[in-house]
C-alpha cells in the first residue's frame, strides 16, 4: 500500500518546521518517526498534501532532570525512553510503558511526542503521561505555551494542539518512589491494548489512567478520590470505568472492556500498593 | 526527490517520489528482494532491515527518511561468500522452514544481540515480538539466536 502523493519538506529547526506548516495550512502534517502517521497514510485514511519532516531535529531528543520533573524532548524515541537510566530512576512507570509500545523495530522509530500528538486513546503513552500528571510544552508561531495533559485530549485523535503548533517537550513529575504498575491486556505481544492501565500510588496521592476505554485516554478520577477517602483497592477498582465510555469492536464488547478495566485497575493498584 | 543512501556498503544516489517506502526502494529500485513484504502494516516484521545499525520495519519508513543513512539488508550480511554467524546459526539449528520470515528474523535477531549480547531465552522471545513466523513455532528460531549469542558472535 502506497500513500497518496504529497510534497516532502525537511525542517532543520523547530522554528522552520512551524513556519512551513503555517505556510501550507491545514493540509500539512508533521512527520516524526512516522509510526502513527505512515500506517494511516498507507491505508489512505490520512492524505496530507505536505509532510514536514521533523525527524532530524536531534536537539528535540533528550531526557533531562529538571528538578521536580523530567523533561523529555518530543522526538525522543520509545527505545530511548524505555532504556533511560534517568526515567528508570525517577519515572519508572513511563519507562516501563514505553517498553510496551509496539515491538523493538517500532520503538527504534516511534517517538514519545509523535505518540502524544497523535492523541490515540489506544496508545500507551498518552494515558501513561496523563496518569502521571504530565505537562506538554508546545511551540507555535506566536510562542510557547504549556498544556496540562488533563486539558490536552479533546476527542478521537483530537488534541488541544492548533494546526500550526508543534509539541516540543513532555514534562513528567518525578514519582519520588511511589508504587506503580502498567497493565496491558492484548492478544498478541505487539498488539494495541484491548484495555490498558497506568497507575501509581504513594506520597499521599494516586493516579490511574486507562488505555482504549473511550475516544480519549481516560483519567479514572473516581478511583483516585475513593482511595484518598480510604476505600480499599478492591472497592476503588469497582469505579474504574466511571469516567470511561468504551466502544465495542472486533476484539471486545464495551461491557467486556468495562469488566476488564475493573480487573486490571485492581491488579494495578495491588501491585502499586506493595 | 534526490536521496543518497548507503546500502550494504554501496552509496546510491537516487531520485524517488517522497511517498516511496524504504522497502519498495530496496526491492524495486535497487533489486534487493531479500527483504520481504508480508503484512505491509508494520505487524509481521518480514520487511525488517537495519537503518543505521538498528532493525526497523521498512514498510513503515519512507525512503526519503533514510536519506544520508546506512542501510543493511539480508544481502549485506555475508562477507566473502561466508555467511554471517546469525545466518549460520539459523542453518545449523533449523531456524527456518519456508524461509519467508527469515530475512526479517535474522535482521531483528542481530539487532537484538547488539542491544543485549547475552539474552535469556525469555528475552529472545520478547525481543522477537515484532516478527511473525507461520511455520516454525519459533522454537528453533529462539534456539538459533541463543546459539549465536553463545558463540559470542
Ligand atoms: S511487511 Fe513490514 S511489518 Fe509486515
Ligand atoms: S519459516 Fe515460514 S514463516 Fe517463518
Amino acid at each position: 500500500m502506497i500513500p497518496s502523493l504529497f510534497d516532502y519538506k525537511r525542517a532543520s529547526s523547530a522554528a522552520e518546521a512551524i513556519s512551513l506548516v503555517a505556510e501550507y495550512g491545514d493540509d500539512a502534517k508533521f512527520l516524526a518517526g512516522g509510526h502513527s502517521l505512515l500506517p494511516l497514510m498507507k491505508l489512505r485514511l490520512a492524505a496530507p498534501s505536505v509532510l514536514v519532516d521533523i525527524g532530524r531535529l536531534k536537539d528535540l531528543s533528550y531526557i533531562t532532570d529538571a528538578g521536580s520533573y523530567i523533561a523529555i524532548g518530543a522526538l525522543t524515541r520509545h527505545m530511548d525512553v524505555e532504556t533511560s537510566p534517568i526515567l528508570k530512576q525517577h519515572v519508572p512507570l513511563l519507562a516501563c510503558a514505553a517498553g510496551h509500545v509496539g515491538d523493538p523495530q517500532v520503538r527504534h522509530r516511534g517517538t514519545i511526542g509523535g505518540s502524544i500528538a497523535h492523541a490515540d486513546s489506544a496508545s500507551d503513552l498518552p494515558a501513561t503521561t496523563l496518569a502521571l500528571g504530565a505537562t506538554y510544552v508546545v511551540q507555535g508561531a506566536s510562542g510557547t505555551r504549556e498544556i496540562a495533559a488533563t486539558d490536552f485530549y479533546k476527542g478521537f485523535l483530537e488534541s488541544a494542539l492548533r494546526p500550526d503548533e508543534m509539541l516540543t517537550e513532555i514534562r513528567v513529575p518525578k514519582m519520588n518512589g511511589a508504587g506503580w504498575s502498567f497493565q496491558k491486556f492484548n492478544r498478541r505481544a505487539q498488539d494495541w491494548a484491548i484495555v490498558g492501565v497506568a497507575a501509581w500510588r504513594g506520597n499521599g496521592g494516586s493516579g490511574v489512567a486507562l488505555v482504549n476505554m473511550g475516544s480519549t485516554p481516560v483519567l479514572a478520577t473516581d478511583v483516585a478520590t475513593a482511595l484518598a477517602s480510604g476505600a480499599s483497592v478492591a472497592d476503588a477498582a469497582e469505579l474504574a470505568a466511571a469516567q470511561a465510555d468504551p466502544q465495542s469492536d472486533l476484539n471486545a464488547s464495551a461491557e467486556y472492556r468495562v469488566h476488564l478495566a475493573k480487573v486490571l485497575v485492581r491488579r494495578a493498584l495491588e501491585e502499586a500498593s506493595k | 526527490m534526490k536521496i543518497s543512501v548507503t546500502v550494504n556498503g554501496k552509496t546510491h544516489e537516487s531520485d524517488v517520489e517522497p511517498r516511496t517506502l524504504l522497502v519498495q526502494y530496496v526491492r524495486e529500485d535497487l533489486g534487493l528482494t531479500g527483504t520481504n513484504i508480508g503484512c505491509d502494516t508494520s505487524s509481521c516484521g518480514a520487511c525488517s532491515l537495519h537503518l543505521d545499525g538498528e532493525a526497523v520495519k521498512s514498510c513503515t519508513v519512507l525512503a526519503v527518511q533514510a536519506d544520508g543513512s546506512q542501510v543493511t539488508t539480508i544481502e549485506g550480511l555475508a562477507t566473502d561468500g561466508k555467511m554471517h554467524p546469525m545466518q549460520d546459526a539459523f542453518m545449523q539449528n533449523h531456524g527456518l522452514q519456508c524461509g519467508f520470515c527469515t530475512p526479517g528474523m535474522v535482521m531483528a535477531a542481530i539487532s537484538l544481540l547488539r542491544e543485549n549480547a547475552n539474552p535469556t531465552e525469555e528475552e529472545v522471545r520478547i525481543g522477537l515480538e515484532g516478527n511473525l513466523c507461520r511455520c516454525t513455532g519459533y522454537h528453533n528460531i529462539v534456539q538459533s539466536i541463543l546459539a549465536c549469542a553463545k558463540g559470542g558472535k
